[in-house]
């Protein structure tokens, strides 16, 4: 690839995707919160949703915390902490391997439901079937860079990625340059990544802003609103 | 202590003759849309039978409402906190559509566009969700109506628990009634416990609990902690919907749709005062059976000096107070003892109460020695098992209800005794533990039952509250964002978008 096109996917992209997803995403929220949801068909097809709703989620977010945490601690930690490089990538492998299988068997049960259920298909949106598709295709070229990576367990091309992902969000214009040379199947697997980014707020996926975690600390557990109290607060 | 006022419900289940009015004005009004097709904020059940959605009273099953734990303390059935988080990619206590129905509607432009024929055109199924063909109906919202299908199904009914029920699948012993069911607003609603959001809440002011639908974010939980399943999942917008006791006719002073419309006139509205300080100690309560009274505990006598100074500190206003003395609901629940609640042992406070049926007496052959009290026959001997009720009300304590049907078979024999004979038999009335006065009232609300006794709706004054002026212009009753729905109709360039293939109207 000319090195216009790394610096344009590698070096631009991201910044396009980013804004989109963090603007968009107040956007929306602040303007049509009645789109907000998750958007769950659970109620028109419980099955087959148990197991591919359960194993898809819990393996998206083991592979969504390793991605966070193995992309963007900097690298002088692992290093402080004495984990060697090589060590780090066969944890990446093999902890990413597991959440990915899981995910894979997770989503190849939303989609198969999906694309064939006719109730599901029917009350579809476009963008409900393009995001699972969106994910199935990262997902699956996710788990197709593990053959490349046992090519070469010495945690090399996997510091170029921390690189790059920590170059990007400290704003070093030549943090295109440490992906320029790898393998395209990491490449298409970033920009697929990216996308995602850029989709994110015209699509379901914004119910993840808005996952309620904030239910646990909720003193008791009765609700009460009182116009007063509106009037107070304005 | 800390009074607040509540828009209570009664149903006089004495007096309703299952026209499904109120079930029909009501969807007319609310649920006529995409998505809530399948939704009926008041539906009317003909019992005995498995209801709407099926089996919803069997929380063995739907885990709907309170469990009380050990330790005395309260938790929704469906688990604590960490237990709904858990649950949340996929819950275990959904009910599906087809547990209430899949929607449909029927080919009718077929009839008027088929060619011609050797047999008559027909207008056939299909549904609302798919817009494909249905060959058969399985199931609809009044599927049991008039005790439609076997008994063998229709006993599955939970509110046989402790009934020898072989006997009512005979002809000669059958029975049937009416029970017209819409949201409780209770005053402890599990729904609102359940919802991760914080989307669900009970309006201080008047009771009614709303969904915020701007907060919720359809994580459906609510539809399965309403132990009375009347949260609905809208298919198409991904947000539950509710009963929203037409909150806008009620802040005006006016009777809700379901109320306004009900041509029995059995439905009756008026202002509660409870005590919200007292609502947990209430629903935790050691026995299913005490819940009722604890209930009752929690209201407040509007016509205590005390109860009304500290409903003044409390931001009472004087109509609301002025028209909680004269509440009919009031005087039902607390003063009469005749209306009750829909299953307590759900342990959420419901606030739509209802005064149980009489029926006929049981056989013909045993009329004549029947046990009778001042000419009346014995409750025990009605049709309707007082067991049923029981557990229908009254989480199976039997004498409240009995004591009810009572005083109801009292109030038509004193009247009868009045107008037929002329003679004021006080007796009658205190056999049941009245005065002749009360007796009177009793037959003015209930049995007169004129439009300014049965709805007794002080305003809401939501000009001391909010500013008017920001509302000028507005759409009223919309969702999403203002008077836009939150979709595009039409595509970037401004042609319309490919329609999804919906009704038989659009497939033609």
């Amino acid at each position: 690839m000319s090195d216009f096109v790394n610096h344009a996917l590698f070096g631009w992209y991201p910044y396009l995707c980013l804004t989109v997803f963090i603007v968009g995403s107040i956007l929306r929220f602040d303007r049509e919160q009645y789109t907000w949801k998750a958007g769950s068909s659970q109620f028109l097809r419980a099955r087959q949703l148990r197991w591919g709703s359960n194993m898809f989620h819990v393996g998206v977010l083991m592979i969504f915390a390793g991605h966070f945490v193995g992309l963007l601690t900097p690298i002088w930690v692992f290093d402080a902490l004495g984990v060697a490089h090589s060590a780090k990538q066969m944890l990446a492998i093999v902890a990413g391997g597991f959440a990915g299988l899981l995910c894979l068997i997770g989503i190849a049960l939303l989609t198969g439901r999906r694309l064939l259920d006719a109730r599901i298909r029917a009350t579809s949106s476009f963008s409900d079937t393009a995001i699972l598709l969106v994910l199935f295709a990262q997902l699956l070229l996710g788990l197709g860079t593990i053959f490349v990576s046992l090519g070469h367990l010495d945690g090399h091309e996997m510091v170029k990625f921390m690189n790059w992902a920590q170059g990007v969000l400290t704003l070093q214009p030549n943090a295109w340059m440490y992906v320029a040379d790898v393998h395209p199947i990491f490449k298409c697997h970033l920009v697929l990544g990216m996308t995602i980014f850029l989709l994110f707020p015209f699509t379901r996926l914004v119910h993840i802003w808005s996952a309620p975690v904030w239910y646990l600390g909720r003193r008791g557990y009765q609700i009460v609103r009182t116009r007063a109290l509106a009037e107070a607060r304005r | 202590m800390k009074i607040r006022a509540q828009i209570a419900m009664v149903l006089n289940l004495d007096k309703c003759i299952g026209c499904h009015t109120c079930s029909v004005t009501c969807k007319n009004v609310w649920t006529s849309r995409e998505g809530m097709e399948y939704a009926w904020f008041n539906n009317v059940e003909t019992k005995p039978g498995v209801g709407y959605p099926k089996d919803w009273e069997n929380q063995k099953r739907w885990n709907g409402g309170w469990r009380r734990k050990s330790n005395g303390s309260i938790e929704p059935r469906i688990g604590a906190k960490w237990r709904v988080l858990a649950n949340i990619f996929a819950n275990p206590d959904l009910p599906e559509i087809d547990d209430y129905y899949e929607p449909f509607t029927f080919d009718y432009e077929h009839l008027q566009t088929a060619r011609e024929l050797e047999a008559f055109p027909t207008a056939r199924p299909r549904s609302l969700v798919t817009g494909k063909r249905m060959e058969k109906i399985e199931w609809g919202p009044n599927w049991e109506e008039i005790l439609g299908g076997e008994f063998a199904k229709r006993s599955k009914d939970y509110n046989f628990e402790g009934v020898q029920k072989e006997i009512y699948g005979q002809f000669e012993n059958t029975f049937m009634m009416y029970l017209p069911r819409l949201c409780e607003h209770c005053l402890n609603p599990a729904c609102v416990a359940s919802c991760p959001s914080g989307a669900i809440y009970k309006r201080a002011e008047d009771g009614i609990v709303l969904i915020d639908q701007e907060k919720c974010r359809g994580w459906r939980m609510c539809v399965s902690g309403c132990p009375y399943k009347k949260i609905y999942f809208n298919w198409s917008s991904g947000k539950s919907e509710k009963c929203i006791m037409c909150y806008p006719r009620i802040e005006a002073g006016q009777p809700t749709v379901c109320s306004e419309t009900c041509v029995g006139r059995i439905r009756y509205l008026g202002v509660m005062l409870y005590d919200a300080d007292r609502i947990e100690a209430a629903a935790s309560a050691a026995s299913d059976v005490d819940l009722y009274d604890a209930q009752c505990g929690v209201f407040c006598n509007p016509n205590d000096p005390g109860v009304i100074e500290q409903a003044r500190r409390d931001g009472v206003p004087e109509a609301w107070l002025e028209a909680a003395r004269q509440s009919p609901v009031w005087k039902m629940a607390m003063e009469w003892k005749v209306a009750f609640p829909l299953h307590p042992e759900y342990r959420t406070l419901p606030m739509v109460w209802y005064v149980p049926p009489l029926s006929p007496i049981q056989g013909a052959a045993e009329a004549g020695q029947m046990a009778s009290v001042n000419g009346m026959p014995d409750v025990r001997s009605l049709r309707i098992p007082l067991r049923y009720l029981a557990n229908l009300l009254t989480a199976g304590d039997e004498a409240p209800v009995a004591l009810a049907l009572e005083r109801m078979l009292a109030m038509r024999a004193y009247m009868r005794s009045k107008t037929i004979d002329g003679v004021i038999d006080h007796s009658i009335a205190q056999g049941v533990g009245l005065d002749a006065q009360t007796v009177e009232d009793m037959y003015r609300i209930m049995a007169i039952a004129n439009y300014e006794d049965r709805f007794v709706i002080p305003t809401a004054h939501r000009e001391t509250t909010e500013d008017a002026y920001d509302l000028r212009g507005g759409c009223g009753f919309s969702f999403g964002n203002g008077c836009s729905p939150g979709e595009t109709e039409t595509g970037l360039f401004g042609a319309a978008k490919r329609p999804r293939v919906k009704t038989p109207m659009e497939v033609a």
